[in-house]
C-alpha cells in the first residue's frame, strides 16, 4: 500500500463467511459418518446394480454410472444405466 | 537461564501437539510450549515423533548435539539418559530427538509406552510433537496423551483436518479405549491469526473456528515475523526476546498449567500513518 492506493482499493470480499458455511456443511456430513468416507458404499452399490441388471440385459461393468451430489438440505443419488443398442446386441 | 525447579514428585502429564494438516505450526508450537513450560520451572521434555523427517532438533537449535535418538531408545540400542539432550538455555528443558533414517514403523506402541513411562518418573510435562497426517506416527504421538493441543490455522483445510483429529483423539487413543478413563483434554491453539484480515472479513474469526470445532480455546498466536526469525536461529520463540507470538505462547502455557489468563489477541504493531502513506515492504 502506498500513497493514493486507497483510491483504487476495492470493496473487501467477505470470504470468511463462505469458508465458515462450507466447513459447517461438510463437517456435518463427515461427522455423521464418524470418519468413514460417506461414499464408500458407492462402488459396491454399482456392482450390485450391474449384477441385478445383468440377469435381464447384457451390460458391461462400465455401463452403470453412480454419482452423488451432497447439498445443504438434500442429497441426491444419480444412477445412469447405459443399455446396449438394439443393433449391437447379438441374438443368441 | 536458571529456573527454580519444582521439588515435588513429577506431574508426568503427556501433552500431544497435533493438527492433521502439515505446516500449521506443530513443531514451532511444540518448541514454544515446551520452552515456556520449562521457563515456568516445570521439568519438561519435548519428543519428536516425526520419524524420518526430524525437525524439532533444528527448531530447538540442538541439531549438532544429536547422538542417540528416540528410536535407539525404543529398540534398546541406547539408554534414555544418553538420548536426552539438555537445553543450554533453560535447565529444566530436555529434548528427545527422533531418527532421521528409520521408518515410522519403528515406533511400536509398547516401545513408546515404555519410554513415556520412564519419562513420567522424571518430568512434569512430556510434550509430544506429532507428525502431520493421521497415520501411524501421528497415532503413536497421540495414543498415550493426557491432553491434546490441536494446532489450527483459520483456513478451511486446516479446520477440517483438526476436526478429524479431534475425532481420533476421542476414539483411537488409550484414554478412549480404557473403560472409565477421563477423555483426553483437547484444546485448540489457533495460529497464524491475522486480525487485520479478520477485520476485513477475509479470515475466519476465533469464534467461527471455535463454533465449528466445539472445543475450548487454549490461545491465539498471531501471524508474526518473530516466528521465522526464531526458527532461523534455532531458538524457541518464547526464548527469543519479546514478541506478540511469544506473548501468546506464554499466555497459552499459563492456561495449560491452570492459571486463568484473559484471552487477548495481540497483533503485530500496525504500521503508522507515515508508513501507510509512503509504503512498506509487502
Amino acid at each position: 500500500m502506498s500513497l493514493f492506493s486507497f483510491v483504487r482499493k476495492q470493496r473487501p470480499s467477505q470470504t470468511a463467511q463462505t469458508a465458515k458455511d462450507r466447513l459447517q456443511i461438510l463437517l456435518a456430513h463427515e461427522r455423521s459418518t464418524s470418519g468413514v468416507a460417506e461414499a464408500d458404499y458407492l462402488p459396491m452399490l454399482q456392482r450390485d446394480i450391474v449384477a441385478a441388471i445383468r440377469k435381464h440385459v447384457p451390460i458391461g461393468e462400465k455401463d452403470v454410472e453412480v454419482r452423488m451430489e451432497r447439498g445443504d438440505q438434500m442429497s441426491s443419488l444419480e444412477i445412469n444405466i447405459e443399455l446396449p443398442q438394439a443393433s449391437s446386441s447379438q441374438a443368441g | 537461564m536458571t529456573t527454580e525447579p519444582k521439588k515435588n514428585p513429577p506431574l508426568g502429564r503427556v501433552i500431544v501437539i497435533t493438527s492433521g494438516k502439515g505446516g500449521v505450526g506443530k513443531t514451532t508450537s511444540s518448541a514454544a510450549i515446551s520452552a515456556a513450560l520449562a521457563k515456568q520451572g516445570f521439568r519438561t521434555v519435548v519428543i519428536d515423533f516425526d520419524v524420518g523427517l526430524r525437525n524439532l532438533d533444528m527448531t530447538m537449535g540442538c541439531e549438532r548435539r544429536v547422538v542417540f535418538d528416540f528410536i535407539n531408545v525404543i529398540q534398546g540400542d541406547a539408554k534414555l539418559k544418553q538420548a536426552l539432550i539438555k537445553d543450554k538455555r533453560v535447565d529444566t528443558l530436555s529434548i528427545l530427538p527422533t531418527s532421521q533414517t528409520r521408518d515410522k514403523d519403528a515406533l511400536t506402541k509398547e516401545g513408546v509406552e515404555k519410554v513415556l513411562n520412564e519419562l513420567k518418573a522424571e518430568f512434569d510435562y512430556i510434550v509430544c510433537d506429532s507428525p502431520a497426517g493421521i497415520e501411524h506416527g501421528a497415532q503413536m504421538a497421540m495414543h498415550f496423551a493426557d491432553e491434546a493441543v490441536v494446532v489450527t490455522n483459520p483456513e478451511v483445510s486446516s479446520v477440517r483436518d483438526s476436526d478429524r483429529v479431534l475425532g481420533l483423539l476421542s476414539s483411537q487413543t488409550k484414554r478412549a479405549e480404557t473403560e472409565g478413563a477421563e477423555p483426553i483434554k483437547a484444546q485448540v491453539l489457533i495460529t497464524r491469526y491475522d486480525q487485520e484480515r479478520v477485520d476485513r472479513g477475509e479470515m475466519m474469526t476465533v469464534d467461527d473456528v471455535l463454533e465449528i470445532l466445539a472445543v475450548p480455546l487454549l490461545g491465539v498466536v498471531p501471524e508474526s515475523k518473530a516466528i521465522l526469525k526464531a526458527s532461523n536461529v534455532g531458538t524457541p520463540v518464547v526464548l527469543d526476546g519479546p514478541s506478540a507470538a511469544a506473548q501468546a505462547y506464554e499466555d497459552a502455557v499459563s492456561r495449560l498449567t491452570g492459571t486463568q489468563v484473559e484471552m487477548r489477541i495481540v497483533g503485530e504493531r500496525r504500521p503508522g500513518l507515515f508508513q501507510r502513506l509512503f509504503g512498506r515492504a509487502s
